[in-house]
């Protein structure tokens, strides 16, 4: 008895994910109330970097986040009962359903009407020539290539600007009405003083971030369905679809790797500094153990051990997505396992410090348990250094997926990553002539993320750490 | 001080039997040899008489702590444990999966993997400290805001990147260097040359930044504010005052590095060509050879320890107090 064409599948790391915007969610709430939680945050908000950079991020997550929504699509029913799909699918591969069916053969340029390998074609009278054969979908639409293809190009993507810039202008507007509103001025007041960087919030700097997302999303948006706006790789898939799928990807890693050891670090870190004496040796003889093996190997040496397990455990995991997902997940943990580390040496420090201050000294003398003084009293006290090193951890762990994958000990070689991209484009530059479109669209889509989070991060940096406010390094 | 090193020293060791015991339980409790048998031999050919036969080669056969057939101290040294793990700390490596002596392998393989990392280290101080440098004389100035952009920008893009556009631009556009290969001798220099010129510039968005913040958070101490009261010129202050107060917060993160500079670059050495320790331990990781793994990552916790003394004994160098302490 199933009346929906489709059955929701939740995969472990799309749990993790949901909690994690859950958590975000419930953070936001909390820290709405509470100016204390709020100042930082506001702080954030009026960096003109960090704000572009929010823009862009969270473009990067919301294709995250539509790609951490599986099912399994409807097929005909067998016997009276429903059946599905084998395949999982996510709300992204169902918005990007063109690109992902949209199969070629093998290589093909970017914007290209023909293959870029020339092969024997039969012609309706029997003859064979060697040539370059059109594309079954890449420009199918143009009935003579030759002439047509610039003048279609070309139009279609002025279109897709048109509109981008049309919707950009609008949110602009929009956004001059609100501020507006809220000052008390007039639109053409408000508009001015956005665009000479007058407002409170930079929204200038995030105008801009939005301009320049729309610039590039619009013509792209526009091609994609009649082209191949990146290309095709060597089994003829879309780059631009790969390119969306790997943001997924990098974001699991990301976010994941370094939430999941969260607790150990916050809980193992407190504990050290505030218990201090024999706690403390053990704390740090086990991080300085852990750190004292070089990253890499000790990834590696983890990362071999559990695909051995994986072979032999094979009956364990049902689909390859699965197999995928559970790898995906381990990588997490490892990675989290090596970043933990520092994170939990800081928290060490902060405790020792905060531990000899009086108030705890007060909560002490009125009889309140360790536990409880941990919790209440040191734990609100540390959580600037741990949302600073999240924020921080996050490009550094997207770039480190990358060198993984290329050492192979990333994630799964079935599972579409920048990695994966990278290490399959990589032969492809020694190629006479050189397929150069796949590490291109990695390096744009993998610049853009890091680059997006680095600035972020240093704006959250700025605004958590309390040296730099106090220095009054941030005005 | 000479109490305080031997300390160390004891503390080194225990963090290598740690490393030890940490390293045996990931490749002989999560899977037994008889998995990684299995796992070696691929599915097809995976007999009883295969695995016992796979296992009997490398040493598996035996008890893992307690060989009970045996007595004496031969009950306890006759085991895997033993074998695989207690002779580390002798350098004696076996032979790997594959049957080579590792022993020999790593001390052929590291002299190239020095040959590129020493250079690169070296240089790199050298560039990412000046532009440092320099960005903190001209602080909060243009210079300085383009500067920090171009670190974060540099940051941002992955090591794979460097190498690959490196190789493209020089090996394959211009034509400067080959693209890949090794070779010994003065010969070496033109191979040599790209793979020192990457590992510095990819470095140099992270490592200029960081030094950057140590000066400013330096610069903004009393006794430079003492320092420019009494007339000093501002270069002088900077680098006869500053550089050397720095140098504390830069030691810590240099000189334990310098060690592991033996084990060489992961992916600039597959990628290269060098017959070094990194291309050694990628090869083995997609062999799946799991006694070079294990070799390795022992080797690398011991250099990294020896990293750490010699921080320590580097601060008695720069720093009195800790000298006189």
């Amino acid at each position: 008895m199933n009346l929906l064409p489709f059955r929701f599948e939740l995969l472990w790391t799309d749990a993790l994910v949901w909690v994690l915007v859950a958590a975000v969610i419930g953070y936001a709430v909390y820290a709405r109330a509470r100016p204390h939680l709020r100042a930082p945050w506001s702080r954030v908000s009026r960096s003109a970097s960090g704000m572009a950079a929010a823009v862009i991020l969270a473009a990067f997550v919301l294709a995250g986040l539509l790609d951490s929504i599986h099912y399994r699509p409807a097929l005909p029913p067998q016997d009276g009962k429903a059946a599905y799909a084998t395949e999982l699918r996510s709300l992204l591969d169902l918005t990007l359903q063109p690109l992902r069916d949209k199969r070629e053969k093998t290589y093909s340029a970017p914007l290209a009407t023909h293959l870029y390998a020339k092969e024997t074609v039969l012609l309706p009278d029997g003859r064979e020539v060697r040539e370059f054969p059109r594309l079954r979908h890449g420009g199918a639409h143009l009935k003579n290539p030759a002439a047509d293809w610039a003048g279609d190009v070309a139009l279609r993507g002025f279109r897709g600007l048109a509109v981008a810039l049309l919707i950009w202008f609008s949110v602009a507007l929009a956004l001059s009405a609100a501020v507006a509103q809220r000052s008390g001025n007039g639109i053409e007041q408000s508009w001015g003083d956005i665009w000479r960087g007058r407002t409170a919030i930079p929204w200038r700097a995030a105008l801009c971030a939005l301009a320049a997302l729309a610039v590039f999303a619009g013509p792209v948006i526009a091609l994609a369905p009649l082209y191949h706006v990146f290309g095709t790789d060597k089994v003829g898939q879309d780059v631009l679809y790969q390119a969306l799928k790997s943001i997924r990807t990098g974001m699991v890693i990301g976010t994941l790797a370094t939430l999941v050891m969260l607790p150990f670090a916050l809980l193992l870190g407190v504990m050290a500094g505030y218990f201090k004496g024999r706690v403390d040796d053990m704390i740090q003889y086990l991080y300085t153990t852990l750190s004292s093996i070089p990253g890499v190997l000790l990834i590696a040496a983890s990362v071999l051990m559990m695909q051995v397990y994986i072979e032999n455990n094979a009956s364990l995991f049902p689909s390859s997505e699965i197999r995928a997902d559970v790898r995906l997940i381990a990588l997490c943990v490892i990675l989290g396992v090596t970043s933990w580390t520092g994170l939990c040496r800081l928290l060490r420090g902060e405790t020792l410090k905060l531990r000899e201050l009086e108030y705890i000294q007060a909560a002490h003398a009125f009889g309140v348990s360790h536990w409880r003084i941990m919790m209440r009293h040191v734990m609100p006290n540390v959580m600037h250094i741990v949302m600073i090193a999240l924020v921080m951890d996050f490009s550094g762990l997207v770039l480190a997926e990358a060198v993984l994958s290329y050492v192979g000990v990333g994630v799964d070689p079935s599972m579409i990553s920048f990695g994966t991209m990278i290490n399959s484009a990589r032969l492809e530059m020694a190629r006479e002539p050189m397929v150069w479109w796949s590490l291109a669209a990695a390096f744009v889509f993998m610049l853009a993320l890091v680059l997006a989070a680095n600035l972020f991060a240093d704006a959250v940096r700025d605004a958590f750490d309390p040296r730099l406010v106090r220095a009054g390094a941030v005005a | 001080m000479t109490g305080y090193l031997i300390r160390r020293l004891i503390y080194g060791v225990f963090v290598l039997i740690g490393v030890n015991v940490l390293t045996f339980a990931l490749f002989f409790f999560v899977n037994t040899p008889d998995d990684m048998a299995r796992a070696q031999l691929g599915a097809k050919r995976v007999t009883p008489e295969a695995v016992e036969k796979w296992k009997q080669e490398r040493g598996y056969h035996k008890p893992l702590f307690l060989n009970e057939k045996l007595s004496g101290i031969q009950r306890v040294t006759d085991t895997v444990f033993f074998d695989k793990s207690v002779r580390l700390f002798a350098f004696e490596f076996g032979s790997s999966d594959q049957g080579r002596n590792i022993g020999y392998d790593i001390s052929t393989r590291m002299w190239p993997s020095l040959a590129v990392q020493l250079p690169a280290f070296l240089i790199g101080l050298l560039v990412y400290i000046s532009f440092a440098l320099l960005m903190a004389f001209f602080r909060a100035t243009a210079l300085d805001f383009w500067g920090v952009v171009l670190c974060v920008l540099m940051m941002s893009v992955s090591a794979l990147f460097y190498i690959i556009g490196g190789q493209f631009l020089f090996g394959k556009l211009w034509n400067l260097v080959p693209i890949s290969g090794y070779n010994g001798g003065f010969d070496a220099i033109k191979f040599l040359a790209l793979p020192v010129l990457i590992g510095v510039v990819s470095g140099i968005g992270g490592n200029a930044r960081w030094y950057r913040t140590i000066f400013l958070e330096e610069i903004s101490k009393d006794y430079v504010r003492t320092a420019r009261a009494k007339g000093l010129s501002e270069a002088r202050v900077l680098f006869r005052h500053v550089l050397q107060n720095a140098m504390i917060p830069i030691l810590t993160g240099v000189v334990v590095v310098i060690p592991l500079l033996f084990m060489g670059a992961l992916i600039t050495e597959s990628f290269f060509g060098i017959p070094g320790l990194g291309s050694y331990t990628i090869d083995a990781i997609s062999q799946q050879d799991f006694a070079i793994v294990r070799v390795m990552v022992f080797l690398g916790s011991v250099l990294y320890v020896i990293g750490l003394i010699m921080t320590d004994l580097s601060y008695t160098l720069v720093d009195p107090r800790v000298r006189f302490s």
